[in-house]
């Protein structure tokens, strides 16, 4: 998968290194902000009430 | 057949740095909302009680200010109205319709241990006779730690008024703080009681 995707963008080393870079920025920052805080109030973690 | 186990192998390595990262916004991330969200607390304290009556606190109001100075110099949350998931990801939060500071009953209020800014994270710390400052607008009410313990999400007595006694009528001011316990987990509750020991009236303004 990840050997497909070194092929599949185009450019040199160094130009590669900085897609890649930029490509993994973008999903960690879609995970943090989009994906992460919908999926939290899921996690049975953290409940502090008593009684329901 | 190779490629296919590399391609697991590749999804499962990126699988476990997604968790990886979400552990670290379980921890860190959420707490930077909390943070925000208390400052706007902060400040409709500051700027003084919405309604003239403190008996008219609306769901998600800032009620007062919590201090212990036993967990730190700087332990200084807003305690807000109500008790949902949303309410307590921006603070500390008080069970509507038990009492309010001071008053004789119990005043109940609910935190997040380790999400969120953790703001009961070190409540287990708490010993007997440390103090559990309540800086409301119009006074300030300094209760005593009287005592602690675990028990299983639906022990409900402990908020009634009077902690462990559903059927009897309160006669003391008392406070209730619950947590989760063990930390991270969901399986049971750290209750802290404490008993009203002094009044501070503030000069009104």
């Amino acid at each position: 998968m990840y050997g497909w995707i070194w092929r599949v963008i185009p450019g040199g080393t160094g130009a590669k290194v900085v897609t890649v870079l930029l490509l993994a920025g973008l999903a960690g920052v879609v995970l943090w902000y989009v994906v992460f805080p919908k999926l939290e109030p899921h996690v049975p973690l953290d409940r502090v009430t008593v009684g329901r | 057949m190779r490629a296919l186990l590399r391609t697991c192998g590749e999804l499962s390595i990126t699988g476990g740095l997604v968790m990886l990262l979400f552990c670290g916004y379980l921890l860190w991330g959420t707490s930077s909302y909390t943070e925000w969200y208390q400052r706007i607390l902060k400040q409709q304290l500051l700027d003084g009680p919405k309604h003239a009556k403190l008996a008219k606190i609306d769901v998600g109001d800032a009620v007062a200010l919590i201090r212990i100075p036993r967990l730190g110099r700087d332990y200084e949350y807003a305690i807000l109205e109500g008790v949902t998931s949303e309410d307590l990801r921006r603070g500390p939060g008080h069970y509507p319709g038990t009492a309010l500071p001071g008053m004789v009953g119990n005043f109940v209020l609910s935190g997040h241990r380790t999400t969120y800014a953790a703001p009961f994270n070190r409540i287990d710390e708490l010993r007997r006779g440390d103090a559990i400052i309540i800086e409301a607008p119009e006074a300030r009410y300094t209760y005593r730690v009287s005592s602690k313990k675990v028990v299983y999400p639906e022990a409900v007595d402990v908020i009634a008024p009077m902690p462990g006694h559903p059927e009897s009528r309160p006669t003391k001011a008392m406070i209730t703080l619950t947590t989760c316990h063990p930390e991270y987990s969901a399986r049971q509750r750290l209750i802290v009681f404490g008993v009203l020991s002094s009044k501070q009236d503030r000069r009104s303004a």
